[in-house]
């Protein structure tokens, strides 16, 4: 099996008359956390909605080139967005609990998938909540609203919510952008763990954040893709000028 | 001319209040005469037993029993088709020229009168469609005039629901339907609820539409196909023919009794969503 399980085409993104995203060529490799880091507007966010085609949901939106996931088109018509959305869990920067409880905001994907088995669910749950280290602190207090928890918290949950679907990818924009440090340091934590056996594509505003966790890391700006490579030799050593003056804050 | 601000203010501060008094003196007014009137003649027997003598002796349980029939029956109705619209309106398709129409529609419909509708409902449900004087023709005549209201307090608590929690569902691998009836139904249903209730309210009270559709017949109603006459409507007939002013306050007070509960409810729930969303 290929090493590359997301490729991109030359793939553009249109709102209306805009375009956000330029022809970007990019390869995602398995089991790695591609950082992709640029300033507010340099279509980081449309890149990731592009994958699970979260984009689709805004009138006006239009795509050309192709992005390949396991060597399948996702734009392909006859491709079932609910299955892609299943396989790209999707975390996002403000923490949307479902406004239900713990327990059933866990559940929720897997319902949709239509498991029904009691048996099942509690254990997937269970398994979901450890995995982010969230299982101790909630234990007790499944049935209680989701909205209730922390801002980190909430975060965490949202990421357990996505592990419930059995997804290949996890895509995270901006996770961290709400939060304090401990809470945002438990989140790369969990990260560095789910790395083993998930591909994590994380947009940072933060570019500290992509120089400590991610393994390659992407650098857009104004739709494009700048450059990408490990992530070392991104903060050490840029092939881009563009890149070297965003890494040492001289911009955005 | 000139008045000197703190006079100035005094006068407009005056004149506001003996405005807003007078409104609710009138309110009050209405209620306590109303009440005055008609609570003497209340009594247990009043309520659980049928009217006897055109309804100059006797209670008005028949009467009781035909509003809950025709209010139920209008909602049965009314409440489906007007949350599918909402929903239509606000989740499955744009802005567009299509939806601007069937806005302009739903709101001219709740400018025409309701002795319009009455007429309407007689010459389509209770003549044409040959329903007759019935809960039935009844039922669907009011649920005409309650579509208006469920289907715009419908969809202000559905637009109501955050726009992210729409994400949140489809990138968890949800279907437009499940988004729709997992996630955005439940969160406006305290909103839905209220257009309900309101309309529960313009239900009960409603007159004119009702005495050309539903008929006036004192008998208990047995079926869906009996004609029944609901409180306003006793209250209607009782007052302007003269048969029993007393026995017509006392309905009257009945009724203006449940519209009061049906309100409060109404404004207990909204208070209740207004604080979920803000």
């Amino acid at each position: 099996m290929s090493d590359r399980i997301i490729q991109t085409d030359n793939f553009s993104h249109y709102f209306g008359a805009i375009q956000t995203l330029k022809n970007i060529n990019l390869e995602v490799r398995r089991n790695e956390i591609l950082g992709i880091i640029g300033p507010a507007g340099s279509g980081k966010s449309t890149f990731l909605r592009a994958l699970n085609r979260l984009n689709d949901l805004t009138y006006g939106s239009r795509i050309e080139g192709t992005i390949k996931i396991d060597g399948q088109d996702i734009y392909a018509p006859g491709t079932s967005i609910v299955e892609l959305r299943r396989k790209l869990g999707m975390v996002f920067a403000t923490p949307i609990p479902l406004p239900r409880s713990i327990y059933e905001n866990v559940a929720f994907g897997a319902k949709m998938a239509g498991i029904k088995s009691k048996s099942e669910l509690n254990e997937l749950v269970t398994d979901c909540l450890v995995k982010t280290t969230l299982f101790e602190e909630v234990k007790d207090r499944l049935d209680s609203s989701a909205t209730k928890l922390s801002g980190g918290q909430q975060q965490r949950l949202c990421i357990a919510r996505i592990l419930a679907l059995k997804p290949e990818f996890i895509l995270l924009d901006e996770p961290c952008s709400g939060l304090d440090p401990i809470s945002t340091m438990k989140i790369e934590e969990s990260l560095r763990q789910l790395k083993n056996e998930y591909t994590i594509i994380l947009v940072t505003n933060n570019t500290k954040q992509a120089a400590r966790v991610a393994d390659r890391t992407a650098f857009f700006l104004n739709g494009e893709l700048i450059e990408i490579g490990q992530t070392e030799k991104i903060f050490t050593t840029p092939a881009d000028q563009r890149t070297n003056d965003y890494i040492s804050g001289r911009f955005g | 001319m000139y008045l000197n601000p703190k006079i100035e203010q005094r006068v407009v501060q005056a004149i506001l209040w003996v405005f807003t008094l007078a409104t609710v003196f009138i309110l009050f007014f209405i209620i306590f005469y109303i009440l005055h009137k008609g609570l003497p003649v209340l009594s247990y027997n009043f309520l659980t037993t049928n009217p006897l003598d055109m309804g100059k002796s006797g209670g008005i349980y028949s009467t009781i029993i035909g509003t809950i029939a025709l209010t139920i029956m209008s909602l049965l109705i009314a409440t489906p088709l007007g949350v599918g619209t909402a929903i239509y309106l606000t989740e499955y398709t744009r802005e567009s020229r299509i939806t601007r129409v069937i806005r302009f529609g739903s709101e001219c419909l709740s400018g025409i009168p309701s002795i319009i509708f009455g007429l309407f409902g007689f010459i389509l449900f209770v003549t044409k469609l040959k329903m007759g004087w019935s809960i039935l023709s009844g039922g669907l005549t009011l649920a005409f005039m309650l579509l208006p209201t469920i289907i715009r307090t419908s969809e202000e608590a559905i637009k109501s629901v955050p726009y992210n929690l729409h994400e949140v569902s489809y990138s968890l691998g949800s279907t437009q339907w499940q988004t729709v009836t997992k996630v955005v139904l439940p969160s406006a249903l305290p909103g839905i609820l209220t257009g309900v209730i309101l309309s529960v309210g313009r239900s009960v009270g409603e007159t004119a539409a009702v005495i050309f559709t539903a008929g006036s017949a004192l008998r208990m109603p047995t079926s869906l196909f009996s004609s029944s006459r609901t409180m306003a409507v006793h209250f209607f007939i009782l007052a302007r023919e003269g048969i029993s002013m007393p026995n017509a306050y006392g309905t009257a007070a009945v009724l203006i009794i449940t519209i009061l509960i049906i309100n409060i409810i109404a404004y207990r729930l909204m208070h209740k969503f207004i604080k979920k969303y803000s």
